[in-house]
């Protein structure tokens, strides 16, 4: 089989079978994007991972993991007014954290070219929210592509990357989460391998004013307006823009029925009406903002009644509501009930939608029988061998009563879950020093502790611990310092030894905090110690707490040895099933039998051994594996 | 069967991603239209993994809907039951390979992990057709996806997706170094 990096490069046009982030990669190889860079996330680590695993010499790109979204956008953004075509990539949330920039580029005029690429999280499947960034490209002027399928991943890019380039501007492309990850077959172009111009065509007495400040930014917004004015006039002739008859409508229909909708929630609609057989109309938007009001106003002209499926907030529907009332439009125009403001617009949520708007067009079709049956939730948790829960489990045994631990955003976040319980509250990314500050003003009675991971801490945690150290805050900061982004799949950061190199313990030294230690996490009593004495100094103090990622460091082993040399061992006339190593440490290698004795699980246990100080009775053993019993 | 849902689930860190990749080809190399998705959770590894495969020509999203699976391969044995009550249609088949990994209420004993006989009762009430898969002296338990993978191509519950066209697939997709042991696994269990 070819090479997915060899695909991705290969000049001749193919087909294959690929997920929508990967298609991505293609489309921006063949539009000739010139500049990448994105802050990791899912649900987009995938169109990273595929650039990256083009080999340095043959990638026919500058990339790079910027060290958050905000720089990734603004490296994006530089690149592109110098005339080089860009695209910065991250997920939803990551909007947040870059906006402050981003709500600048509707503004500006970017020569080369600049698309922003947002991997939405409809159903909250792995992101802290499931916020809209539909609403993002109202406030900044910025147009808006929605592809919902890899194949239109592809073409939409294309599409996105030569609106962008055409009319010096930066454009959206919004993806979702089943969008980037579904995989179907692609066809795709041909790819021109072209010699780059890198030369600098950043021009500011041509094409400024690039300062907007006070009155200046009227007149760029006027050019943003008259923009998105063009764009809107391209969107009512695109065939992005399209209104689809999947069962044909027969002239003889007398109520005319059709849908507006976009994204996945088309597909979902399309499937619907294919199993149902309705003849209904379907205004599928490709283009979503700004609305190609000319073909709207037509649709709705056309039909007596329109219902309108989009997910997650009413954007679409307000506008297109507004639009009927001015133009006196008298068609029926529905939504959804409230109970679909949340979560993904699959195809069963999308035909609820259909029978409450038109039940006797849609009749239910007979569910499934419901088996009623307990079974055992399984939920999230670290890998065997993490630093993180031995971490946890020593600083749990060193709290005073009453603390308070504030979580970040990580592998560490699974450490609020049951059984550790460390971690009560959490915002976003960078937020834990922040929070631990105002928690700990006026607080004589609870000691404050929050976590960070090394990722995070430069992504947006240095401001806070700056603050801290100029006000002295009064708590305590645990780094969680495994030195890779390891949540989202193991990316090279800005402290890990292999990436950016910058040590953590140098940089809070640098910021003026006067107590740091470093400890490595496997050192329970080590590391107990170093918590209780440092909660009983006032101000702000750092621990890091050190260890390798262990998922990667085994991958490692095993792809080297076969296997791993060691496995942990119980001797059963030590064990007093105390529990302490399969209930609170919670390693998940650790058995429990129906009699209640406790074993191993060959294939999980990595023999790290940091399990080891948790038995009271000093009945863990490390031994080598092939000289273990299966 | 010319349309059909297959719902793939495990643990993090079982394989699923080779079953679901050899699976996706081989339902193409087999002629069919194929939509599919990975989902995993938060976790690394440890975490329920999902995939959703789906064939023919009338797709246009590619998550199987809840109750809507013809076919659910698992590769763990709570994951099977889950599996089986959450995705599988009335009549559909369940095939998994019959190892456990313990979830945390499990490892504290506050709950009961599943018996064979449990899922077999799951499965009976919704009138499903129950395979379990247990390979004695697997060279590897990375191998138990290719168990899972013979046992389906000798049901051939697809029309079309049999031993000779799965075993093309794993030949492309399985790395030199061990491929040869991974096609005795899948030779022996699909009994070809
Ligand atoms: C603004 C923002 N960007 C990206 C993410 C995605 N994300 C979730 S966990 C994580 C990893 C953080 O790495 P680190 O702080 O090193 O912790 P680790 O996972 O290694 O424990 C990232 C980037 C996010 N939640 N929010």
């Amino acid at each position: 089989m070819e090479r997915l990096p060899d695909l991705l490069i290969q000049e001749a046009p193919w087909a294959g079978l690929v997920m929508g982030n990967h298609a991505l990669v293609r489309a921006m190889i063949e539009a000739g994007t010139m500049v990448v860079s994105t802050y990791p996330g899912s649900p987009t680590p995938e169109i990273a991972e595929a650039i990256t695993s083009i080999a340095p010499e043959k990638r026919p790109m500058y990339f790079e993991y910027s060290v958050n979204e905000k720089v990734a956008s603004e490296v994006a953004f530089g690149a592109a007014i110098n005339g080089h075509p860009s695209a910065v990539f991250f997920k939803s949330v990551g909007l947040n954290v870059a906006s402050d920039s981003v709500v600048q580029f509707g503004l500006m005029h970017i020569e080369g070219g600049l698309v922003v690429i947002l991997g939405d999280d409809p159903g909250v499947n792995s992101s802290q929210n499931e916020q809209d960034n539909r609403h993002f490209c109202r406030m900044s002027y910025i147009p808006m592509f929605e592809p919902a399928t890899p194949n239109e991943v592809y073409l939409m890019y294309l599409e996105a990357a030569r609106l962008a380039q055409r009319r010096h501007m930066a454009v959206f492309l919004r993806l979702t989460t089943h969008v980037c990850h579904a995989r179907e077959k692609v066809s795709f172009g041909q790819y021109i391998p072209q010699e780059f111009d890198w030369s600098p065509h950043f021009d500011s007495s041509k094409e400024g004013p690039y300062i907007a400040i006070t009155k200046t930014v009227f007149p760029m917004k006027a050019r943003a307006l008259d923009r998105l004015g063009l764009v809107e006039a391209e969107g009512d002739e695109s065939p992005v823009n399209a209104v689809l008859e999947p069962n044909g409508v027969s002239a003889s229909l007398g109520l005319l029925r059709g849908v507006i909708s976009a994204s996945l929630p088309a597909m979902s609609l399309m499937e619907n009406l294919k199993d149902s057989g309705a003849q209904l109309r379907l205004l599928k938007l490709g283009l979503s903002y700004p609305l190609p009001r000319k073909k709207i106003l037509d649709f709705l002209r056309r039909h007596d009644e329109v219902l309108i499926v989009e997910e997650l907030d009413r954007v679409m529907e307000a506008e297109i509501k507004m639009l009927a009332y001015d133009n006196e439009i008298h068609c029926a125009i529905f939504s959804r009930s409230d109970e679909f403001l949340s979560g993904e617009l699959t195809s069963s949520r999308t035909m609820q939608i259909l029978r409450q708007t038109w039940p006797e067009i849609f009749t239910p079709k007979l569910g499934r029988r419901t088996v009623e049956a307990s079974v055992v939730p399984r939920t999230p948790l670290m890998c065997p061998g993490c630093g993180h829960r031995a971490a946890f489990y020593a600083i749990k045994k060193a709290l005073p009563e009453g603390a308070i631990t504030v979580a970040d955003i990580g592998c560490h976040t699974m450490g609020s879950f049951e059984p550790y319980k460390m971690g009560e509250v959490m915002l976003c990314m960078g937020a834990s020093s922040g929070i631990g500050s105002g928690l700990a003003l006026g607080n004589r009675e609870r000691r404050v502790l929050s976590f960070i991971g090394d990722s995070t801490l430069f992504h947006a945690g240095l401001p806070g611990i700056v603050n801290a150290v100029q006000y002295d805050h009064d708590f305590l900061l645990v780094v969680m310092d495994n030195g890779i982004t390891a949540m989202t799949g193991h990316q090279l950061n800005a402290g890990s030894p292999e990436g950016g190199n910058i040590s953590i313990e140098d940089t809070l030294k640098a910021l003026g905090v006067k107590h740091i230690r470093s400890i490595d996490c496997y050192k329970k009593d080590e590391l107990g110690t170093a918590v209780r004495e440092a909660l009983e100094i006032k101000g702000f103090k750092v621990i890091i707490a050190q260890h390798p990622c262990m998922l990667q460091f085994s991958r490692k082993t095993i792809r080297k040895l076969g296997e791993m040399p060691g496995l942990m061992s119980i001797d059963a006339e030590k064990c007093e099933k105390a529990y302490e190593c399969s209930s609170v440490f919670d390693c998940p290698s650790f058995v429990r039998g129906e009699d209640g004795s406790i074993s191993v699980h060959r294939e999980l246990c990595i023999g790290d051994g940091s399990c080891r100080p948790s038995c009271p009775h000093t009945a863990l053993e490390l031994k080598k594996r092939k000289e273990s019993a299966r | 069967m010319k349309e059909a849902n297959i719902y793939l689930c495990g643990v993090g860190g079982q394989g699923i991603g080779m079953l679901s990749e050899v699976l996706i080809r081989a339902c193409m190399e087999a002629g069919y239209d194929v939509m599919g998705c990975d989902t995993h959770g938060l976790a690394q590894r440890g975490g329920v993994v999902q995939s959703h495969l789906r064939i023919g020509e009338h797709i246009y999203t590619p998550l199987v809907p809840d109750g809507e699976a013809d076919i659910v391969i698992a590769l763990e044995r709570l994951e099977a039951m889950r599996g089986a009550l959450e995705m599988l249609r009335e009549g559909g088949s369940v095939i998994y390979y019959n190892t456990t990994y313990q979830p945390m209420r499990v490892r504290s004993g506050a709950m009961q992990y599943p018996s064979q006989s449990d899922v077999e009762e799951t499965v009976k009430k919704l009138n499903g057709n129950l395979h379990a898969v247990e390979l004695e002296g697997l060279p590897d338990p990375r191998m138990q996806n290719v168990a899972l993978l013979g046992r389906l191509a000798e049901l051939e519950l697809i029309e079309g997706l049999n031993a000779a066209v799965i075993r093309s697939v794993l030949k492309s997709v399985l790395p030199e170094h061990v491929l040869e042991k991974n096609l005795e696994v899948f030779s022996r269990a699909s009994n070809s």
